[in-house]
């Protein structure tokens, strides 16, 4: 919500996830298909499926489940229901968490291809590439 | 009546007259806070409400989970 306001306070610089999100984030429904979410990939080799105007995350599609990528997958049929090949319960973040914190955690958890915001009722936010999340945290550790 | 708005919402509603209200508490508030809110912590809402809010505005509430 706060994304593009400004803030005051003695940690109001620290970068945070609501900011580092990137959300324009490719989306679908349960009622899509394989060929509807397919279409809709963008810059991430993933599209969220949604349900209702709050666009609560029910999980994920990868591009590879897609029939993109890796060469998997090919011949995988256009009309095939997204609930069939999605991912679901992803593991989310909360919009508050500061880079320091997400990247103490990314560096505890091991590697990942994105951090997946969303709010506690599970509202999409964003994704973030966890080299911002890293950067960003060097950046206000740096001052 | 309260009603989930997102970024944009809260851009055009400020720019409206609405007033921000920040309910964490104290200490969070003091670490960071949206420029202009207005501090009225979540246990101290009835209590602190009619006295640091303009009842005749809108208001967007928000705590950790909209930073």
């Amino acid at each position: 919500m706060g994304a593009g306001l400004p803030f005051e306070g003695t940690f109001a610089d620290e970068p945070r996830l609501s900011t580092l999100a990137d959300h324009e984030v490719p989306t679908c429904s349960l009622d899509d298909t394989v060929a509807d979410a397919r279409g809709r990939l963008g810059q991430w080799d993933l599209v969220l499926v949604v349900a209702g105007p709050e666009r609560v995350v029910l999980g994920l599609v990868r591009a590879e489940a897609l029939g993109l990528g890796l060469g998997l997958g090919l011949g995988l049929e256009d009309d095939r229901p997204i609930a069939e090949v999605m991912q679901e319960g992803p593991s989310t973040y909360r919009p508050h968490v500061s880079a320091t914190e997400m990247s103490q955690t990314l560096n505890d958890s091991g590697p990942v291809p994105w951090v997946m915001v969303t709010t506690l009722s599970g509202s999409v936010v964003g994704l973030v590439r966890p080299e911002k999340v890293h950067a960003a945290a060097a950046g206000a550790e740096g001052g | 009546m309260p009603t989930e708005i997102d970024r944009h919402d809260v851009q055009r509603l400020v720019a409206a007259g609405a007033q921000l209200v920040d309910v964490m508490p104290k200490a969070e508030w003091e670490e960071s806070h949206l420029t202009g809110a207005v501090h009225v912590p979540l246990k101290k809402l009835r209590e602190l409400a009619p006295e640091r809010l303009d009842l005749g505005r809108a208001a967007i509430v928000y705590c950790y989970d909209s930073l």
